[in-house]
Formats: C-alpha cells, sequence, structure tokens
C-alpha cells in the first residue's frame, strides 16, 4: 500500500504500478502518474524543505511549477543530479533519489534556524545596512558568508552525464496551455487543417480538467471529454502534441522558447534519447492559454508545513488519490476555495471551518458547501497559526467594523486551505511587449494590446470557468487560424457544465492585530509583509525598487504566488490604487531551464568548430604542440626529446636560416578576384597600385578600413589580367570578404568583378631557407625556378609531384622561399614528397612560434599585433605601400585627415636590452625615465618580443610616440621588480639589406 | 529571434543574417575632394532614432547579398525590406507591421509617421 494517505480508489495515478523512491535517505512509496510531491503527501511527509533567509520548516503550498517551498535535489548519481526542481513537478519513477535542501545538519534540525529567532536583526535590505564597514570585509568576509548562508540546492559535482539536443520548428498555430482553452484552441485550429502545435508544463495534457471532479462537458464528466479530445488530437497529422514541454520565453517575431523534459520522469531511458530538448518554434499565430495560478493569502505565519493552495489540495484529492490531512480550515476570499472543500470532504477530510475574508458568501458554491453542511465564517480571518514542522491550529477572528479583528479563537487542524483568489498567467504576453492593464472587477492584470500575432484565451485572460473558458478558447483558435490564412474554419461549441466561481478575490495583507508577525508574501525569498511596509517607510515608491530592495518576486519562481500580494500591500500602504503602483516587468524564462538545455550539444568537442589543416594529423603524430588561431589548430612547434618551447623554436629558426624549413601556411586566408574590372576593384581595395602589377608577379597589398587604419595585409598574386589570388591574414579572411562585398555590392555595383573564397581549397606548404629551391626543383614540372627564371614575388602555376599547383615565390622569414599551393586533398601527399626529398637537405618542419621570430628578426609586422586598429600604414613602416597617385582607394581620404599625420603618432620602433639574454614581456609599457612622479606618462608598448637564437640575442618590437625621432635613444620598461632600460633601434635586425631574399 | 524578410530569398531567422549599419550613407564620388568636416560626417555620424531606422542588412549566411531594410527600433519589427539602389519606400496607412502612432511629447520628431521617413538617395552607401 502506497502511503497512509493516499484514497482508496480514484485519481489518475496507476495503483498497479507502484513505484518506490527515497527522501532524505528514506524509502518510500508511491504510484505511477504520481509527482514527488504527491507521493510525499501520500505518505504523509508534508516537511520538504527549509526557507531562503530565516530556514523556517516548508511544506507543499501548490500542486504546479508556482511552488516557491518544495524545492528538492535528484538523482542517485552525481553526473545526474540536478538541484532545485520543484517537487510538484517531478515525476515519481522507480528508484528516484531526492533529497531536501538549504538544511544542516538536517531537515528536521537546522541549525540555520537560528536567523527565525535573530529576523530583527535582519529585515529587508538587512546586507546594505549591516555590512558597511570594515569596506575589505565584504569581499573577503560577508559575501561569502552570506552566500554559504543563503541559496538554495548544491551544484553537481560531475560534468552532466546526459544529452541534449535542440530543434526547430514551425507551424500556423502554437497552443501554450492544454487546459480546457487551450484544448478548445487546439481542436478548432486543427479542424481548419493549419498545422498546429500545443505544448504543456505538466506530463499530461488537461491543466485544470486534471485535478476537476464535478463537471461534464458535452454531458460526460471532464475526465472522459478529456480523454476524447485528446485522442481526436492525437489522431490528426497537422496536430504536434508536446507535454512535458514549457514555453518558457517569448521571443520576437513569434518565436516561442520551449524546454521539453524528455526522460526526467524515466528510470530506465534509452541513451539516445536526450535529457532535454530545446524547440525554437516559430508560429504564425499564438494562442496563450496558460491560465491562472492561485494566490495565497497573506496572514501571519502562512507559512508551515500543511498550509495548501486551496486548488492544490483539491488536485491531490481529485488527481492523485491523496488525503494531504485530516481536518482542514480553509480560509479564503474566493468562491474556488469552497469547490476545494466539497471534494475533500467527499474524499473524507473532515472541514473544520470556512473562513471567509468577505462579509457574505452567496454564490453557488458556497451555498453548495452551507448545503453539504460545511461550517462557514464570514467576514472573518486567520490571524496566526500553531505547529512547528506541521501546522496544528489556526487563529481565527472576525472583522469588526473598524477594521481590526476582535474575539480570536482556535481551531486544532492538520491542513489549512488558503485562496486569494486567482491571478491570470500574463507572463508571455508580458514577455512578448503585449500590453496589459488592470481589471477592477478581476483584481488582477489581464492582456490588452498584442505587440505580436498572439491572443490569450480562457483565464489567463480572466475568463474563468468550464463553459466560458471552452467558448474564449475555441473563438481563439478560429481567430488564430483564420489569421493564419486558413479560412472556413468550423465554429466549435461545447455544453459544459460546471459551477461558476465569482469573486475578486483578495491583494495584500489580509487584518491583522499582530503587527509584528510573519506574513509572507514570497515565500521563496521569504519577504513578509513587514519587509514591504518597511521598504515603504524608508521611501522606496517604486515597485521597481521595492521589489529589488526586499528581492520580493525575484526568486527562482519569478514570483507567481506572491507580485499580485506585494502590490496590494504596497498599495494599500500608499494609499493608492494598483494601477498607480504599477507592475513589475516579466522576464524570461517563466521556470528555470537548465544550462544544459540552451547549451545543446554545444559542449566539449562541439563547443566550438575546429579547423583543422591538411597535415594536422601528421603534426600531431610527430608530436607538435598546437595553439589556437580563429579557429584554426596551428602547429605551434615541433619538439624533439627534451626539448621545451625555446629550445625546440632555436633548433627550427636556425635550420631555416642555415638550411631549408617546411611550414603548413594553409590557414592563410584565400581570395579570387576574377573579372575584366578585377585590378580596377584591387586599386579601390588596397592602399598599393595594381593597375601596372604585371600576370606572373605578385605584391605585398595593404588594406584600411575607411577610418584610414591598417585592416589586413597579404602577399597577391596576379595569374592573369583579370585574375588575382588574394591572401588574407588567417582570423581576417571573412571579415575581408565580407568587407570587399560590401563595397562591391553596394558602393561600386557596376564593377564586374566576382570574389570567391577559396581559404579551404589551397593547402599551402611553405619551404623557407637556402636549400628551399634545391629541396623543390626536382618535384616541379613545368615551371623554371631559377632565380632569374622566377624572382622574388613571382606566381607560376604548373605541377608538383604530378598535382596542379600554383607556386609562389615568396617570403616571410626573409630567407630564400616557395609557398607552394595545391587542392587542399593533395596537401598531406605533397607535403610529404617535399619532405622526403628535403630529407637530405636537413629539412626541418617548423611552426608558428618559429615563424613568429624569423619575421619579426626581419621586422615584418602581423596585423592585430603590431596594430591595434588605430595604426596608419606610416606608423607600422608601411608607407611605401600606399599608392601616392591613386584617385581613391577605401581609406584613402582619411589618410589625410590632420590627426593622421601628427608627428607625435606611435610609430614602429625595435628595441634592444642591454643584458641580451633579458627577453621584455609583450604589452610592457614604456617610458622616458624610470622615476617620473605617477601618472607616468606611457609612450608606447612592446608588441612583439622573443629571443633570436640566430642572433644570440633578445628583440622587440614596439610602437612608440614619435618612435622614429627617437631611435638610438633609451627609454625605459617599468616592470613590477624592476626597471628595463632600453635602446630604440630599427626595426629590423637581421640582413637588413635583404639580400638573402634574392638568393 | 527576429524574422527577416530578405528580398531576394524571403523571411529567414536573423541567425543568417549580419546587420550592416545605417543605410544611405552616401560616399562621396570624389572623396578626396571632401573637406574634413564632411568626411568626418560620413566616417563617423549616424542618426541612431528611436522609430524607423533605414539599415543594411546582409544575408550572409544565405544570398551573401546585402539589402536595406526599415527597422523599428522600438519593436524591432521590419516595416520593409528592399534592395541596394531601391529608394526607401513610403509606406501606406495598411503597410505590414505599421502600428499606429504613439503618442509624444511635443517638439520631438515623430519618425512613427511613415511619410517623414527621410528620402533615400539613389546610391546606397556604405558604413565603415
Amino acid at each position: 500500500m502506497s502511503g497512509r494517505f493516499r484514497l482508496r480508489q480514484g485519481g489518475r495515478i496507476d495503483r498497479a504500478r507502484p513505484l518506490r523512491f527515497t527522501f532524505d535517505g528514506t524509502s518510500y512509496e508511491g504510484f505511477a502518474g504520481d509527482t514527488l510531491a504527491s507521493a510525499l503527501l501520500a505518505n504523509g511527509v508534508h516537511l520538504v524543505g527549509r526557507s531562503f533567509k530565516y530556514h523556517r520548516p516548508r511544506g507543499i503550498l501548490a500542486a504546479g511549477s508556482d511552488e516557491p517551498n518544495a524545492l528538492v535535489g535528484i538523482g542517485g548519481h552525481e553526473a545526474r543530479y540536478t538541484p532545485n526542481l520543484r517537487a510538484t513537478q517531478v515525476e515519481l519513477y522507480d528508484g528516484l533519489v531526492a533529497e531536501s535542501q538549504n538544511r544542516w545538519p538536517s531537515l528536521r534540525f537546522d541549525l540555520g534556524a537560528i536567523n527565525d529567532l535573530a529576523s530583527p536583526l535582519l529585515p529587508a535590505g538587512f546586507y546594505y545596512k549591516t555590512f558597511m564597514w570594515p569596506k575589505s570585509a565584504w569581499r573577503l568576509l560577508y559575501e561569502p558568508k552570506i552566500r554559504a548562508m543563503a541559496g538554495l540546492g548544491r551544484a553537481a559535482t560531475a560534468p552532466d552525464g546526459d544529452r541534449y539536443t535542440q530543434r526547430f520548428a514551425h507551424c500556423e498555430v502554437l497552443v501554450v496551455g492544454a487546459g480546457p482553452a487551450g484544448l478548445a484552441a487546439a481542436l478548432t485550429a486543427a479542424l481548419s487543417g493549419a498545422r498546429v502545435i500545443v505544448v504543456d508544463e505538466q506530463s499530461e495534457l488537461g491543466g485544470s480538467l486534471l485535478g476537476d471532479a464535478s463537471g461534464t462537458v458535452d454531458g460526460v464528466p471532464t475526465q472522459d471529454w478529456l480523454a476524447r479530445t485528446l485522442a481526436i488530437l492525437r489522431g490528426k497529422a497537422n496536430v504536434t502534441l508536446l507535454p512535458r514541454s514549457t514555453a518558457f520565453g517569448y521571443f520576437p517575431h513569434n518565436l516561442i522558447g520551449v524546454a521539453e523534459r524528455v526522460t526526467h520522469h524515466l528510470a530506465d531511458a534509452d541513451p539516445r534519447l536526450p535529457r532535454e530538448r530545446l524547440w525554437q518554434i516559430r508560429a504564425a499565430e499564438v494562442v496563450l492559454a496558460a491560465g491562472a495560478l492561485e494566490r495565497p493569502l497573506a496572514f501571519p505565519d502562512n507559512d508551515r508545513p500543511g498550509i495548501l493552495l486551496a486548488g492544490a489540495a483539491q488536485t491531490y484529492v481529485n488527481r492523485y488519490g491523496v488525503r494531504p490531512g485530516t481536518r482542514a480550515v480553509v480560509a479564503t476570499a474566493h468562491d474556488a476555495a469552497y469547490q476545494a472543500a466539497i471534494d475533500l470532504a467527499k474524499a473524507g477530510i473532515e472541514i473544520a471551518g470556512i473562513i471567509d475574508l468577505r462579509p457574505v458568501a452567496d454564490g453557488p458554491l458556497p451555498a453548495a458547501a452551507r448545503a453539504a453542511g460545511l461550517p462557514i465564517t464570514t467576514h472573518a480571518t486567520v490571524t496566526g497559526t500553531k505547529g512547528r514542522l506541521r501546522v496544528s491550529g489556526v487563529q481565527v477572528a472576525t472583522i469588526g467594523a473598524d477594521g481590526p479583528t476582535i474575539d480570536p479563537r482556535g481551531i486544532a487542524c492538520d491542513l489549512v486551505l488558503m485562496s486569494g483568489g486567482y491571478t491570470p498567467a500574463v507572463h508571455l504576453v508580458s514577455q512578448s511587449k503585449g500590453k496589459l492593464r488592470f481589471d477592477e472587477t478581476l483584481n488582477a492584470y489581464v492582456p490588452d494590446s498584442p505587440a505580436e500575432r498572439e491572443r490569450s484565451a480562457g483565464a489567463c485572460r480572466g475568463v474563468f470557468g468550464l463553459a466560458d473558458a471552452l467558448a474564449d478558447g475555441a473563438a481563439a483558435g478560429a481567430a488564430a487560424a483564420t489569421a493564419a490564412g486558413y479560412d472556413g474554419v468550423a465554429s466549435h461549441s461545447f455544453t459544459a457544465v460546471a459551477a461558476t466561481m465569482a469573486g475578486a478575490g483578495f491583494l495584500g495583507a489580509t487584518p491583522s492585530n499582530r503587527p509584528t508577525a510573519k506574513a509572507f508574501v514570497d515565500f521563496q525569498n521569504d519577504v513578509t509583509v513587514k519587509d514591504l511596509k518597511l521598504a515603504v517607510r524608508e521611501g522606496f515608491r517604486s515597485i521597481e525598487h521595492i521589489k529589488r530592495y526586499t528581492t520580493t518576486g525575484m526568486a527562482t519562481d519569478q514570483g507567481k504566488t506572491s507580485n499580485m500580494n506585494s502590490l496590494g500591500v504596497v498599495a494599500e500602504v500608499l494609499g493608492k490604487p494598483i494601477p498607480e503602483i504599477g507592475l513589475t516587468t516579466f522576464r524570461m524564462p517563466y521556470t528555470p531551464v537548465t544550462f544544459g538545455t540552451l547549451a545543446g550539444t554545444s559542449r566539449g568537442e562541439l563547443f566550438d568548430p575546429v579547423r583543422a589543416t591538411p597535415t594536422h594529423d601528421w603534426a600531431a603524430a610527430q608530436g607538435a604542440l598546437f595553439e589556437d588561431v580563429s579557429l584554426w589548430k596551428r602547429a605551434h612547434y615541433f619538439p624533439r626529446a627534451g626539448e621545451d618551447l625555446h629550445a625546440a623554436v632555436a633548433r627550427e629558426c636556425r635550420a631555416v636560416r642555415d638550411g631549408v624549413g617546411i611550414f603548413d601556411a594553409s590557414t592563410l586566408g584565400k581570395i579570387e578576384i576574377v573579372g575584366p574590372d578585377a585590378a580596377e576593384f584591387m586599386n579601390r581595395m588596397y592602399t598599393n597600385s595594381w593597375t601596372k602589377l604585371e600576370p606572373g608577379r605578385c605584391r605585398y597589398g595593404v588594406m584600411l578600413r575607411e577610418d584610414g587604419f591598417v585592416m589586413d595585409d597579404g602577399v597577391i598574386g596576379r595569374l592573369a589580367p583579370d585574375r588575382f589570388h588574394v591572401t588574407t591574414t588567417t582570423g581576417g579572411a571573412a571579415r575581408v570578404l565580407g568587407m570587399m562585398e560590401d563595397y562591391l555590392q553596394t558602393e561600386w555595383p557596376t564593377l564586374d568583378v566576382w570574389l570567391t573564397s577559396t581559404t579551404e581549397q589551397w593547402a599551402v606548404i611553405a619551404v623557407q631557407g637556402p636549400r628551399a629551391r634545391d629541396v623543390l626543383t626536382p618535384l616541379i614540372e613545368g615551371i623554371d625556378i631559377a632565380a632569374a627564371a622566377m624572382p622574388h614575388m613571382s606566381i607560376r602555376e604548373g605541377r608538383i609531384c604530378g598535382v596542379p599547383t600554383r607556386l609562389f615565390r615568396v617570403s616571410f622569414t626573409g630567407e630564400l622561399g616557395f609557398e607552394v599551393n595545391v587542392p587542399a586533398d593533395y596537401g598531406m601527399a605533397v607535403w610529404q614528397a617535399i619532405l622526403a626529398a628535403g630529407a637530405r637537405h636537413g629539412m626541418t618542419p617548423y611552426g608558428t612560434e618559429t615563424m613568429h621570430v624569423l619575421r619579426a628578426e626581419k621586422g615584418y609586422i602581423i596585423v592585430g599585433q603590431e596594430t591595434d586598429g588605430t595604426a596608419t600604414p606610416d606608423d607600422v613602416g608601411l608607407g611605401w605601400a600606399v599608392g601616392k597617385t591613386k584617385p581613391d582607394f577605401v581609406g584613402m581620404r582619411s589618410l589625410a585627415r590632420p590627426a593622421m599625420t601628427e608627428p607625435g603618432r606611435k610609430q614602429l620602433v625595435g628595441l634592444l636590452t642591454e643584458d641580451p639574454q633579458t627577453v621584455l614581456e609583450e604589452g610592457a609599457q614604456i617610458v622616458a625615465t624610470p622615476n617620473q612622479p605617477v601618472p607616468v606618462p606611457m609612450l608606447g608598448h612592446v608588441t612583439s618580443s622573443y629571443f633570436s637564437a640566430c642572433l644570440g640575442h633578445s628583440i622587440a618590437l614596439a610602437v612608440i610616440e614619435g618612435g622614429r625621432a627617437r631611435i638610438g635613444s633609451r627609454l625605459y620598461v617599468p616592470m613590477a621588480d624592476r626597471t628595463i632600460p632600453v635602446t630604440l633601434v630599427e626595426p629590423v635586425f637581421y640582413d637588413k639589406a635583404g639580400e638573402r631574399l634574392n638568393g | 529571434m527576429l524574422l527577416i524578410p530578405c528580398p531576394y530569398c524571403g523571411a529567414r531567422s536573423e541567425l543568417e543574417f549580419q546587420n550592416a549599419g545605417e543605410a544611405h550613407i552616401a560616399r562621396a564620388a570624389r572623396p578626396a575632394e571632401a573637406d574634413d568636416q564632411a568626411w568626418a560626417q560620413f566616417l563617423y555620424h549616424r542618426t541612431n532614432p528611436k522609430g524607423l531606422h533605414a539599415e543594411r542588412w546582409r544575408h550572409s549566411h544565405g544570398c551573401g547579398r546585402f539589402f536595406n531594410a526599415l527597422r523599428d527600433t522600438v519593436s524591432d519589427a521590419f516595416v520593409a525590406t528592399y534592395r541596394i539602389g531601391e529608394t526607401a519606400p513610403t509606406l501606406g496607412e495598411n503597410a505590414i507591421g505599421k502600428k499606429p502612432p504613439r503618442k509624444r511629447a511635443p517638439g520631438k520628431t515623430d519618425t512613427g509617421k511613415t511619410g517623414s521617413v527621410k528620402t533615400a538617395e539613389a546610391t546606397d552607401g556604405t558604413a565603415p
């Protein structure tokens, strides 16, 4: 038998399938169809958590996603442990392991409860007032302690062992919520032929119908109508039903974010299934049928375990077959609680009293309750409750003419139901920027004018009662289908019989004669009526400020049960009507969404795409270490046994300078520029002149942004009068092509030019060093690569190892060099052939670090290292590359601005240290004298710095104000432990005459 | 996530697009003849309106084409898109996405009235 408090019959649970689970180590039994909350209640367990701030014992308040108290950690092992799940939404499965949170050493005896006694010291905003001094203690002491004390569950200690997926979906009509209004909308819209998706956060579709035991629709009990309706919808090819799927966010242009819990409820899930799935649904039209949330009543000590929302208690009885107590007091300001009382009484729970705040209660439901003999007291309120870990009684007082209460009397009970009425769930409307208005007769905010193509139906727009909700839903479904272009929607009407529920309910604090007692408004953040009143007394007026000061409505439940009551309290204290107080902004997510769902498959290897060159696997097998350059993995260096970075780089550098090295330069961006106007386009995009560059020759090109600053550079070969092979920096390829397209499409659309990215099409093998020609000559067909026939900066087409090649004679090392371009798929084969041919010349593979050292020895800049987006060509010694007689190029006009030619601009220079072994830090600042008073003017900074094995000393490049005029002088690099004097030199350290290039 | 109507491909998700700044910023035909102030205006000054904004987008993960759009910077609604070189459309009362003019304090420009969209130039400018 599953639990002492399980009813003999009734409910939607499967009594043939008992399930075992543990809570805080104790084993219990429940049934398939239970939530953790209903199973705990069936076993008489009400105490399930401790509150956020005061560590007060807390029980289950609600039956759905609005639950503020019953947050639990779920999962037997750390890889599947999830904290802060609402027990009211956790579906039971066999072997489920749950633990309570925010208590030590145990749930029943929690030392943190001292906060409850110390509460006079912990008023609203106490952390703004209390922990002011000393300042340093905030970071070191107060904040860590407060963080440890406060808070909810713990994070899992193991990586998430589950898989998460994401998908897009499109439909004409999306229905959010599958209660009566949502189902009626879906049914109607589906008949039109439109594609309909229905999402609902619960395990079963049906919404409020699931907990209903008294109504009928079309002549059958609601449960039967529900089953019949779902069968119809399931049978339609144009309808997708998504239970366990929370529409958590309304994004622009009718994109709805939906988090589907796929395997949460399964004991042994198919490992091929994801744990959760993120749906991004783009809908032509949206029907919001999100229902309404019941409000608690803010009477003193309204938070003890055993005090439930009336509708929640009714759901536990009707849907789960659970008696949440044996003797109940119902505190209400709304007729709906009378139906709950009637249903509970039918289930054998003694109703010790219905305490109604209203002077008169004479609707059909109160009349029915009265007829059933339930004791009703009107114009009365609960002024306090008793019981430590479970409520044991209430104090009741009638409300006198002058407001305060008189004549308190005690009623013993183990269950209290409360209902302040219903708040329409307007979260998604508000997220979509739709306007809300305050409805005086309903005491609630309801949707007014939409901002997106959506409409609300049923309780979420204040249309209560089964018959009205069904009719409203059907109308909304028809309207949505019609708006989406599906005409001829058959009108659909329902005949529903259910008690009408009158009443606007109650907002704010109930009348009380105990001003110091804690009457909770926000259960999850422990905000009381007293806190809100204090905030107003301290001068806060805007509800947005009061919210932030008291943290009301800021917990993970987003104030579902608390927002309207806090508005009511503030309105009363300020003496203003609620619409003048305003409403805080609803933000996504409606309920918490896991990082796993949002990350989807973007974890581990898939976190970011990786681009690998054709020789990547070979380099890895050689033991190369890699560095990330944008998305590329580039071989950083190739250490031999016992070598560190410096030893390997010194060896690789000497090999290139003395013999020959081989380097994978495939990551260079490449763009093919073709067309009759190709040269003219190049003239306009680059600073250089291209008209006179003959086919077969190359030129180093500099590209500026329109503001005149260096954006990219690269060697460009002209293959034919109408064809250029452009190379760009590794990281700049996409940006450069984007800018070229921009100018071509929008500024010069008449130019006949085509741009094609060829970065991935070519493998680029740099062969650099005095022996480079010796290595390549035997492999090349159809190209004379002798010095006279193929000088420095030329390009030829031919074959290498039988493969077509574009052979560049270029050098980024200062040595004789070639860059062999072959189709990428041949890259590895050609690389290995060159390496084999180079073996007898001592050919050495080198990585990006050596490439950097070699180019720095020659003073070749790297865009993004020597430049930072504020360098002109002249600043970095590239003034020679700017065509002076050209009529126009991108950035040309900007170079003529006065600021671009000021003598004090930072200019590229070289730096030498006195101690040849001292290697400056890149990024280090440079000053004029070592002992200036602060603030010391910074003249510039080190941009590149290496130890040059070939030169036997360190070298550095820097940009320094008026740097070229300072060459020969001494400046200083202040570091944390010492100041390093440096001498400014020309930024070329090796082969200043440039003769080795022409070898 | 916005749904952006590419004039070449139709409505596509924002993920496929890149914004490319304000539209109709004309680059001088002969930049060398522009004075410093005019050039600085071209480089750096943008209208940044509250309301309708003519701006450039590129369908970078689709057709790759640049196009112009009229977007309401308050609601993010795309009121119209049109091709490079075309004049910004004058919107009728029933234009899709058109909203009733918002109430504004006197003296403020009502960019919500689409008849007052600034006249587009025949050629389109490039944001640097």
